[in-house]
């Protein structure tokens, strides 16, 4: 497991944030042209000292979302290139985005308004989704497959499906799932309309899965849901509903690993779907913020982490997304 | 659920296609790019969507868009409101899909219309929106006015979604951005789910609009050709940029014969890749592609000697075409000399998320329709190609046909397509 995240670069600054139980400080970001309208997020600190890996040709002139993913991805497979070796590992890859390479993006698209002529020929291969998954392939260097998923934070598990669809068919011996976001001033001006209450947050996490268990830290996925759309005919209520209903009722020593904020208007149907939950519960987005898939990664990486750790038998994961989905995973403690 | 797996097949199922759908600068539906396609037509013109006084190159293969109502949607299933709320790419989108879905016979009132998966590529989704949001929020700040649509809208899952609530059903959405790779992705990624009996049936395609980011984006790089987009020609300068979708309807072999579907090709093989080697540019004697190609072949138990016709990724860039010449020589052997190659994007441009499934849709009017899509304004072969290109409109017995796509980032994917007689 890896992560970045406002706490920090690394999963254990991220679990030490969790079990402080006090949500991280905000900063406030300018937006161009409206000084009275201060938005505020959650940012991820500057590395101290620069992490050794930011000096890769492909990361020097990257966005900060791929140095995030990146060092998510150095952190979750750190142990398996001790036990393996990088020549006997066929890696996978699948990176997932809602936003993405926002601040490249915006980048280049002002300079475009400005004058196209202009526009810098450096910015806008950055901006591509697939720009984060290409950079850390390249640093890992021994991926063999690699796939970029664009959903709300629910397709982080579908992500994580993904992955395991491909080391079913033994396509890959290991694959990363990585969930990134950065931000910059139009993403917490985006989320106004939307979810007043909601503080942006950037970073990334990772998760390793692997078919050898002797490689395993401990945890093993047990179960995914289907994924429950919201459609005309099913309203995000019902699909909260229904992934919940596949996931099984409370067994004692378990977790749940839910995706709350501090909004009872976007809350409201997971809240419904989980009010028959008598365990223990953790809701990172309360710590960290609004990380959007960022956040998806740390709620399943949190999960794992505390079974990992022996605090619980096994965890649910609960991703009731925006606008997409929903679907549900369950860890389980190792053999 | 989507794990455990709860069966998997004693062999691969076999998956065939028994709906298409495209819209490009040719025109909408099957018949005129097929008429266009068949003949090497190009759907050049000035762009006429954003201002490109600025900018080195003036034209694109823009889409005629129609009116989007009631005649075109099942009465009731989209409002006037959530029309609205479309932007060009959701539009083109909705006409494939609703196409694909029409040919195919599929019914909403069917028991898995609740569960059926979408998997679609693109690399911008809603772009014109989010171009639209960030104008308004810079040049007017204080104006909030559809400023809430469009952050929702932007997002393409909210496209996918749209293509739902029109078709009248449900299911897990699926997006994949592999830049322009994503279209052959969704549908190879669909094959794939078919094939290993995780649904029975899938809709699957890619699409992409014209938007000013991205044509700035591919001018700033010099990548757009000043002259006439020219895949494999020796005197080539670059790539035209078009615009579009394609959708493709997949399911089981078993499946269609049970329900008497007319079938309109099979889907045989597929495979992805990732080349390491540069965000933009591909590994120059194009090894990654190789294995790409030779991993699709072995998955569909065909030799190159097989492939009746290749219809190239062919970008017209100096860098991709001979990347990708000489991993078709390579590939190819001795068969080389005689597989007719063509890349279809000289007549309607680089589809970006939509190429790789606009481009198996022709792939499949070619099966179907027997001949092969030249393309025209070809003189001079580039001495990388140990393949003939086609230049002139001909008929041909096609059998089996390959289609590549290649995308920023390194993500090759390779789909191979059979006729159905």
């Amino acid at each position: 497991m890896g992560a970045v995240s406002p706490a920090g670069w690394d999963v254990a600054a991220m679990r030490n944030a969790l079990d402080r139980g006090q949500p991280l400080p905000v900063q406030s970001l300018a937006r161009p042209g409206w000084d009275h309208r201060a938005l505020r997020v959650r940012l991820v600190p500057t590395p101290i000292p620069r992490p050794e890996f930011l000096a890769h040709p492909r990361l020097r002139r990257s966005s900060p979302i791929s140095h995030y993913a990146a060092a998510a991805a150095l952190e979750a497979t750190a142990g398996l290139h001790a036990q393996v070796g990088d020549e006997a590992l066929r890696l996978g890859i699948v990176v997932c985005l809602q936003t993405g390479c926002v601040q490249y993006t915006c980048r280049f698209y002002e300079e475009t308004l400005k004058n196209p002529a202009t526009a810098s020929p450096l910015f806008f291969p950055e901006t591509v989704y697939a720009a984060p998954t290409s950079h850390v392939a390249t640093l890992l260097e021994n991926v063999v497959v690699a796939c970029t998923l664009v959903g709300d934070s629910s397709a982080y598990i579908q992500g994580v499906a993904l992955a395991s669809e491909w080391l079913a068919d033994r396509h890959v011996d290991a694959c990363l799932i990585i969930g990134a976001e950065e931000t910059n001033w139009i993403i917490p001006d985006a989320l106004l309309h939307l979810d007043r209450k909601a503080i942006v947050a950037a970073g990334a996490g990772a998760l390793c899965l692997c078919r050898d268990g002797t490689l395993s830290s401990g945890v093993e996925l047990a179960a995914i849901t289907d994924a429950h759309s919201f459609t005309s005919g099913r309203s995000r209520p019902l699909a909260a509903k229904t992934m919940r209903e596949q996931l099984g009722k409370c067994a004692p020593g378990e977790l749940l690993a839910d995706g709350l904020g501090n909004n009872p208007r976007t809350d409201g149907a997971e809240q419904v779907a989980w009010s028959d939950w008598t365990g223990a519960r953790i809701s990172p987005k309360r710590i960290f913020g609004e990380g959007m898939m960022a956040a998806a990664a740390w709620q399943f990486i949190l999960a794992c982490d505390a079974v990992a750790r022996g605090q619980y038998t096994a965890a649910n994961i609960s991703l009731v997304g925006a606008n997409q989905q929903a679907l549900g995973a369950r860890v389980i403690a190792g053999q | 659920m989507l794990f455990p797996p709860s069966h998997f097949p004693s062999q691969p199922l076999r998956v065939v296609i028994t709906g298409a759908g495209l819209i490009t600068a040719l025109g909408r539906g099957w018949k005129p790019n097929a008429e266009g396609f068949r003949v090497g037509r190009r759907a050049f013109r000035p762009v006429s969507l954003f201002d490109v006084s600025h900018q080195r190159v003036k034209v694109a293969a823009e889409v005629d868009l129609p009116e989007l109502g009631s005649e075109v949607f099942p009465a009731g299933r989209l409002g006037r409101r959530q029309l609205d709320r479309l932007d060009r790419a959701g539009k083109m989108l909705l006409l494939a899909a609703q196409e694909s879905w029409r040919q195919s016979g599929w019914q909403s009132s069917e028991p898995d219309a609740d569960q059926l998966p979408l998997v679609l590529g693109t690399t911008s989704g809603g772009m014109l929106l989010g171009e639209a949001y960030y104008r308004q929020a810079v040049q007017q700040p204080s104006r909030q006015r559809q400023q809430a649509t469009r952050a929702v809208q932007y997002q393409s899952q909210l496209q996918g979604r749209m293509v739902l609530d029109a078709l009248g059903c449900s299911g897990p959405i699926t997006v994949i951005s592999n830049a322009c790779a994503s279209g052959a992705n969704a549908i190879g990624h669909a094959w794939n789910m078919v094939r290993a009996g995780r649904a029975e049936r899938v809709i699957a395609g890619g699409y992409d609009a014209l938007c000013q980011l991205v044509f700035c984006g591919f001018d700033s790089l010099q990548a757009l050709s000043p002259t006439a987009c020219r895949p494999f020609d020796a005197q080539r300068d670059g790539l035209a940029l078009g615009e579009g979708a394609g959708i493709v309807n997949l399911e089981t072999l078993d499946c269609a014969r049970r329900r008497g579907a007319e079938i309109l090709g099979e889907l045989i093989g597929y495979s992805t890749s990732i080349d390491l080697h540069h965000l933009t540019q591909p590994q120059p004697n194009g090894n990654t592609t190789v294995t790409v190609m030779q991993q699709a072949c072995a998955k569909a138990g065909v030799t190159p000697e097989e492939i009746d016709y290749l219809n190239a990724h062919g970008t017209g860039t100096v860098l991709n075409d001979s990347s990708e010449a000489a991993a078709i020589s390579t590939w190819a052997g001795r068969h080389a000399a005689t597989l007719p190659v063509s890349s279809t994007k000289a007549g309607i441009g680089h589809l970006l998320g939509g190429a790789g499934a606009v481009e198996a849709v022709v792939c499949l009017m070619a099966l179907r329709e027997q001949w092969v899509p030249p393309q025209t304004h070809f003189e001079t072969p580039d001495p990388a190609c140990k393949f003939p290109v086609v230049t002139q409109p001909h008929d041909a017995p096609l059998t089996t046909v390959l289609s590549n796509s290649f995308g920023f980032g390194g993500v090759n994917a390779t789909l191979i397509l059979r006729r159905w007689a």
